[in-house]
């Protein structure tokens, strides 16, 4: 009977009931969103334990649906990444919204994110941590570089990297003028947007140096500067920025492309309690400004950016104006299929020659 | 005799298990997974599409062919570099240099794949050591990048398989009795007939068995091509792996993996026919 009270009760009664039954928690996460601070300080106040194992998006859908959702007990996938393989693999399990407290979120924030990850009436995810992707661009070498697009521009010959996946693709749409994500829902329209991207991305291929597959790969590419232009992340960027000043993450022109990394259940968790917990401490605001100090990147959590570190902040407001901020396209939820497509276009631009 | 029958059951019983629950079973679950496709979510019918995709999309075939091509260069450029140093260290080296030789040709290996392939990349890239002693040296007046290309993928791909060409070689030479290579000689043979009449003949199970080992090795390597490879260097493994990890696309990555293994036991039945060699006898010499 008291193990009921328990599952009910909010994060701090949680917190002082859990060492009653401790559990491990096996959290599927990225690099930097579970920094060892964060998991001494969970550990000595639940009791609970916690093993990490680092991935990205498509390696956390894989392993999932290798096991039909087993194997981990809380997993961080970005938001429009749950609603489809959802329907089409069944890898998660629904949210219980009231074990979790909704007043730690930015209210806007978690709304949209429930609202794209519903599906038949179940919310699936919860927002955690967010960012954009955009350019990183070296300034002193490569000032022109606005938009995607002029990665193409052959005055960077052997100078420019990207990776080969879909934010490319759809960051290469935007700034060729077309919407892709209004096309998401009618497949001939996105099939059409994709040939046009996929001619100009082997038109742009003679200017590649490479395309990157790892952050860090990149991250050297710049620094070394045998790279002075690129796709990338915001928090590439601003790292970069902190070792030398003329690099920078720059909005693009057509918008940043605006992502949401949340909190989802597999279907085969085992420790629930332990993955509410977590959910519920890491939000806390002083909680949420250690991890983006750790991961660079801001989180959902209302009032931690009062915590956050000051160059950090700079960095943020010198890459977005308010303009650019009000310019980020979100991802909205991918369609299923709609990536078998994406895959074919890119596997194509990557043959040719 | 039950004990008999049972220890030989006993014996028999942790090969019979490897074979079955990690090799054939999951074989049969991907043959299966192969032959089917998505009809809606979580709704599969069987059908031949995955193989037709193969067989019908050019870039699928290209990549296919590609891979082949390259990993049959990998083990004839392999063999070249390799035969020289196996000669010289079965034949010609002696006692502690024949010993220490050996073991330079193992020491690369104690370090991980990975290890030894950031080791190129270090090496090659535009800001790397090499570029470096070149505008040293004056030979090059700007960085030169040396790195994501096809030269720097063969490049790492024979390094590294060099030990598992050396080693069958080595084995083979080392049980050719030299007196009959001095007889060879005797009998007014000169450097190269001796080598074709006797030495290769003689060498050829340890040649058929590194090449198998080599030409596989080289065909399922996904690491080599993806951290040296370039922006053009598309291989067949990175496409399985792409299906089934990016794409989520588990049939057509299946029907990649089968369509793998098939034109890579074709090729080696082949090369065993071509140079009349049988897989027992390959096999039990070389290794």
């Amino acid at each position: 009977m008291t193990h009921k009270l328990y599952l009910g009760a909010t994060a701090i009664a949680l917190a002082l009931a859990a060492p009653a039954h401790a559990d491990t928690l096996r959290l599927l996460t990225w690099g930097g969103y579970a920094p060892d601070a964060v998991i001494d300080l969970f550990e000595a106040e639940t009791g609970h334990t916690v093993e990490v194992t680092l991935s990205n998006n498509e390696e956390m859908i894989a392993k999932l649906r290798a096991t039909g959702g087993g194997g981990f007990d809380l997993v961080q996938p970005s938001q429009d990444r749950i609603a489809g393989p959802q329907r089409e693999f069944g890898i998660y399990k629904p949210i219980d919204l009231s074990k979790v407290d909704a007043s730690l979120f930015i209210p806007s924030m978690l709304e949209a994110t429930k609202a794209n990850t519903t599906v038949d009436g179940e919310v699936y995810g919860l927002p955690n941590i967010w960012g954009t992707s955009g350019l990183i661009v070296n300034s002193a070498e490569a000032p022109n570089v606005k938009d995607y697009t002029d990665l193409c521009d052959e005055s960077l010959t052997g100078k420019v990297s990207y990776r080969l996946k879909r934010p490319t693709l759809i960051g290469f749409a935007f700034a060729m003028g077309m919407d892709p994500f209004a096309a998401y829902d009618d497949e001939a329209a996105y099939k059409d947007i994709l040939d046009k991207v996929e001619a100009k991305l082997i038109e742009c291929k003679p200017v590649v140096k490479a395309y990157w597959g790892g952050g860090d790969e990149l991250l050297n590419l710049m620094r070394s500067g045998e790279a002075v232009a690129s796709m990338a992340w915001d928090t590439g960027g601003w790292k970069l920025n902190n070792d030398n000043p003329d690099i920078n993450f720059v909005a693009p022109a057509s918008g940043a492309l605006g992502w949401v990394d949340t909190f989802a259940l597999p279907a085969q968790g085992r420790a629930d309690d332990a993955a509410y917990a977590w959910i519920n401490f890491v939000m806390k605001p002083e909680i949420a400004a250690m991890v983006t100090e750790a991961a660079g990147n801001f989180t959902a959590s209302l009032g931690a950016d009062e915590f956050a570190d000051e160059v950090l902040k700079a960095q943020y407001q010198s890459s977005f104006p308010a303009e650019a901020i009000d310019n980020i396209r979100w991802y909205p939820p991918v369609p299923a299929n709609l990536e078998r497509i994406e895959g074919e276009a890119l596997d194509r631009v990557q043959a040719a020659k | 005799m039950s004990s008999k029958r049972l220890g030989f059951f006993l014996l028999l019983a942790p090969l019979v298990l490897w074979l079955g629950l990690l090799i054939i079973l999951p074989h049969i679950d991907m043959a299966i997974v192969s032959l089917r496709t998505r009809v809606a979510p979580r709704e599969y019918a069987p059908s031949l599409d995955n193989y037709a995709a193969f067989v019908t999309e050019p870039l699928y075939l290209f990549t296919f062919l590609r891979t082949a091509v390259m990993s049959i260069l990998v083990t004839v450029i392999t063999l070249i570099i390799a035969f020289p140093i196996s000669y010289y260290i079965a034949k010609i080296a002696k006692g502690r240099s024949q010993a220490a030789l050996f073991l330079m040709c193992l020491v690369p290996f104690w370090v991980s794949e990975l290890v030894r392939t950031f080791g190129w990349i270090i090496l090659l890239r535009e800001t790397g050591v090499i570029s470096g002693f070149l505008q040293w040296l004056g030979l090059a007046d700007q960085p030169v990048e040396m790195l994501y290309n096809d030269a720097a993928m063969m490049l790492g791909l024979v390094y590294t398989s060099m030990l598992f060409m050396v080693v069958p070689l080595t084995t083979t030479l080392e049980s050719l009795d030299d007196a009959v290579i001095e007889a060879g000689y005797d009998l007014g043979g000169t450097g190269p007939s001796v080598l074709r009449e006797i030495v290769i003949p003689h060498a050829m199970p340890g040649i058929v068995s590194g090449c198998i080992v080599v030409f596989m090795l080289s065909l399922g390597n996904y690491l080599t091509p993806t951290m040296l490879g370039g922006k053009d260097s598309l291989w067949f493994t990175q496409l399985i792996y792409s299906q089934f990890i990016v794409r989520f696309n588990w049939e057509l990555g299946a029907a990649f993996g089968f369509c793998l293994l098939f034109a890579s036991s074709v090729i080696v039945w082949a090369t065993l026919r071509l140079t009349g060699q049988t897989l027992e006898r390959t096999m039990g010499e070389g290794s």
